[in-house]
């Protein structure tokens, strides 16, 4: 009667290793990245930035607030189109309680301010001095935009210019009800 | 699943070449043949011994060495076929549009294929790795279903096998001996002398040697499905970075790859060999191009954040100072930053001064930053001049307004607005690179005096944690290999026949010639009968010939 035990475990074996086989050419072909990559559904790494201003704005003082995070730089023409659209929305849905994010890469002071003044941007522009919060959001194109919602998670990454009508919806989409 | 029983009593599992206790040859075409095959000793793979499920049908086509060595020609095949173009990784372009030009424009129609084929990036491709997947479980299966029946034949092996067994061998003789019995007691003391393992029973002797040279190619296949692994576990975040960075003399950024840390550039520096310090090695060289470079260098400092500090927080705690020359890494936390690459001279700053147009008098001189450009310039005499305007790299003027096309100082320009105690509401002026443009005349002007540049240096960031796997994974290869290949499983059967006779058999892996000089030997020792190698034709025609 030893027979057909043997039989079923010997079945067994070989099933537990070709999965595994199987599963390790799987893991091969879908590990892309290197380092962990930000995705939708993962939770939103704090940072902390100075502003023009010399004002520290830390993510995680926006909680319970919907987050429009803006990756961006004076030099790139989609984010200079969109600009106006960000302030405009931003006036508008800052009272409902979402929050706009300017982070600015490493560029200099009189640079963005002089970009601000000329935009006429009310919001809080930061700069990220050592690309170190980039490099934590892994943004490669500008402008880069991360919806944060009121539990700190990531709704939705864009790596392209918005048109005013995608800012209206992806705001909506982060309010904090 | 039939067993298959034999003369002797035994009952061998399906596929079983050589009855696993006597030795007696039990399919037809090894009854048939002269010289049986003794590769795993005859005994049946594990996967021979049914095909019923689907996982035993892929078992079984895995075990396969046919199927094996296919896949190893295909990977071989395909590696190959990667190295014929460039990889995307080399290719300075990104966009697929650019990369499909690109291999049309160089490789016309044959690179075109290549691309459309997705031999432009490989070594990443789904089924690359597929196929590498395959040869690690071919391996693998193909190790187990092998190594176990083998382990488990040479263990158990009979001392005395039937003569059919021995008759089978490639080695074999038979003949009368006079005194058998004294005949097998010499045997077996000549054979302990060469240091073979030797085993009595009932008037037969079994030497053997190096039976561990047998495990070679699986060891060696042990060696490679560790690095198999290895490699494996580089897709996992942590294990393996390989990342660039550029960095300016004066710029503190964080290390890409590298969370936490940061490295400030303090200075790069590029030595040449001068003619007196190397003329006797360099010499010639030195005369023919002129110039030959000593030392790439990057002072470094390193810093980190502090344990509770957030990203972007510039309260980070100083770790140490460095300089990263070629081959010469920093080395921190797993990670080694080599240096790899330079640009020299990109612009810093610039010290303009401000005259007065028809006197050329001049208010004093001041320096932009061009990293950090400040508003207002003060300067002698109560003259100021304003910063209105800065485009790092200027590239012409799009709706009215000057652009800049990234923010590198490659092609700096400025508005500046003037003012003197002469023209107090201020006179506007742009200025870029060998050119000034007014609205309208002005009094003054802001002259360009000297430039102040920096270098950059151009870094590798790397961390390799699967690096001691990989380095187990090669050793365990060259033990399989070495063992395999500096030894060989001899093994001598000396016993007595029927009617008084003596039969001699002996077998090897490999290097027969040398199983035959020490079988030589002992044959003239103890007297044994005269045997035959059946593979080796020279010998056979020649006792042919003389016996007849």
């Amino acid at each position: 009667m030893a027979k057909p035990d043997k039989k079923r475990s010997r079945l067994i074996f070989r099933g537990v290793v070709l999965l595994l086989l199987a599963s390790a050419i799987l893991f091969s072909i879908f590990s892309k990245d290197k380092v962990k990559v930000l995705e939708v559904g993962d939770k939103a790494p704090d940072f902390e930035l100075v502003d023009t201003e010399g004002n520290v704005h830390r993510l995680s003082d926006f909680k319970g607030q919907g987050v429009f995070l803006n990756f961006w730089g004076t030099w790139c023409p989609p984010c200079k189109k969109e600009m106006p659209y960000i302030e405009d929305q931003y006036k508008a849905f800052s009272k409902k309680g979402v929050h706009v994010m300017s982070v600015n890469i490493a560029e200099s002071k009189l640079k963005v301010d002089s970009f601000r003044e000329q935009y006429g941007l009310t919001f809080p522009v930061v700069i990220d001095k050592t690309r170190d919060v980039r490099d934590l959001y892994n943004v490669v194109p500008l402008p880069t935009t991360f919806l944060i919602d009121k539990d700190g998670k990531i709704v939705k990454i864009i790596k392209q210019e918005m048109s005013e009508e995608e800012i209206i919806s992806l705001m909506e989409s982060v309010l904090p009800q | 699943m039939s067993k298959i029983k034999c003369k002797c009593g035994h009952e061998n599992p399906f596929g079983t070449v050589l009855c696993e206790k006597c030795g007696r040859p039990l399919t037809e075409e090894a009854k048939q043949s002269e010289v049986v095959d003794m590769r795993y000793e005859g005994s049946a793979r594990r996967s021979q011994t049914y095909k019923r499920s689907i996982i035993d049908k892929i078992w079984n086509f895995f075990s396969s060495v046919k199927i094996g060595v296919s896949i190893i020609i295909a990977v071989l095949a395909t590696s190959a076929i990667g190295t014929l173009f460039p990889q995307k990784f080399y290719v300075p372009v990104q966009t697929p549009e650019d990369l499909l030009a690109y291999y049309e424009r160089l490789y016309g129609f044959i690179g075109t294929l290549y691309y459309k084929l997705g031999f432009y990036d490989m070594y990443n491709s789904w089924w690359f790795k597929v196929l590498i997947g395959m040869l690690g479980t071919s391996i693998i299966i193909a190790s187990v279903d092998r190594v176990f029946p083998l382990y488990k034949s040479l263990k158990r092996q009979r001392t005395k096998r039937h003569p059919s067994f021995m008759k089978r061998q490639r080695i074999y003789g038979e003949g009368t001996a006079l005194t058998p019995d004294l005949s097998l007691e010499k045997a077996e003391e000549k054979l302990k002398e060469m240091k073979y393992n030797v085993k009595k029973e009932d008037g037969a002797v079994l030497a053997e040697k190096n039976r561990f040279s047998r495990w070679g190619p699986y060891v060696n296949h042990t060696g490679l499905i560790i690095f198999l692994f290895g490699i494996l576990l580089r897709g996992i975040p942590g294990f393996y970075v390989d990342d660039t960075m550029w960095i300016r003399e004066g710029e503190l950024r964080s290390i890409p790859g590298a969370p936490d840390y940061y490295l400030k550039s303090n200075q790069f520096i590029m030595e040449m060999y001068t003619k007196e310090e190397a003329d006797e090695v360099f010499g010639k060289a030195l005369d023919r191009v002129g110039s030959i470079v000593k030392n790439y260098q990057t002072d470094v400092s390193l810093y980190k954040k502090k344990e509770d500090g957030l990203p972007g927080s510039t309260d980070m705690e100083f770790v140490k100072d460095y300089s990263i020359i070629v081959n010469k890494p920093l080395k921190f936390d797993g990670y080694n930053i080599f240096q790899m690459d330079y640009r020299l001279n990109e612009l810093k700053s610039m010290k303009m001064k401000l005259i007065e147009k028809e006197t050329g008098d001049s208010f004093g001189e001041f320096t932009i930053d061009l990293d950090d450009p400040k508003g207002v310039y003060e300067l002698e005499n109560g003259a100021t001049v304003n910063l209105i305007g800065y485009y790092a790299d200027y590239a012409g003027v799009e709706n009215g307004e000057p652009v800049s096309k990234s923010p590198v100082p490659n092609n700096p320009a400025f508005i500046f607005d003037m003012r003197t105690p002469e023209k107090p509401q201020g006179e506007k002026s742009f200025v870029a690179i060998q050119q000034t443009l007014e609205t309208e005349e002005n009094a003054y002007q802001v002259k360009f005096v000297s430039a102040d540049t920096r270098h950059i240096s151009g870094l590798t960031i790397r961390k390799d944690k699967t690096l001691y796997i990989l380095l187990l994974g090669g050793i365990i290869f060259m033990i399989g290999v070495i063992q395999g290949s500096y030894w060989n499983h001899r093994r001598i059967w000396v016993q007595k026949g029927n009617d008084g006779n003596l039969l001699v058999a002996a077998h090897t892996n490999k290097n027969w010639f040398s199983l035959k000089k020490e079988l030589e030997s002992v044959k003239d020792y103890a007297g044994l009968p005269k045997y035959v190698d059946r593979r080796d034709t020279d010998i056979e025609s020649e006792q042919e010939e003389g016996e007849k």
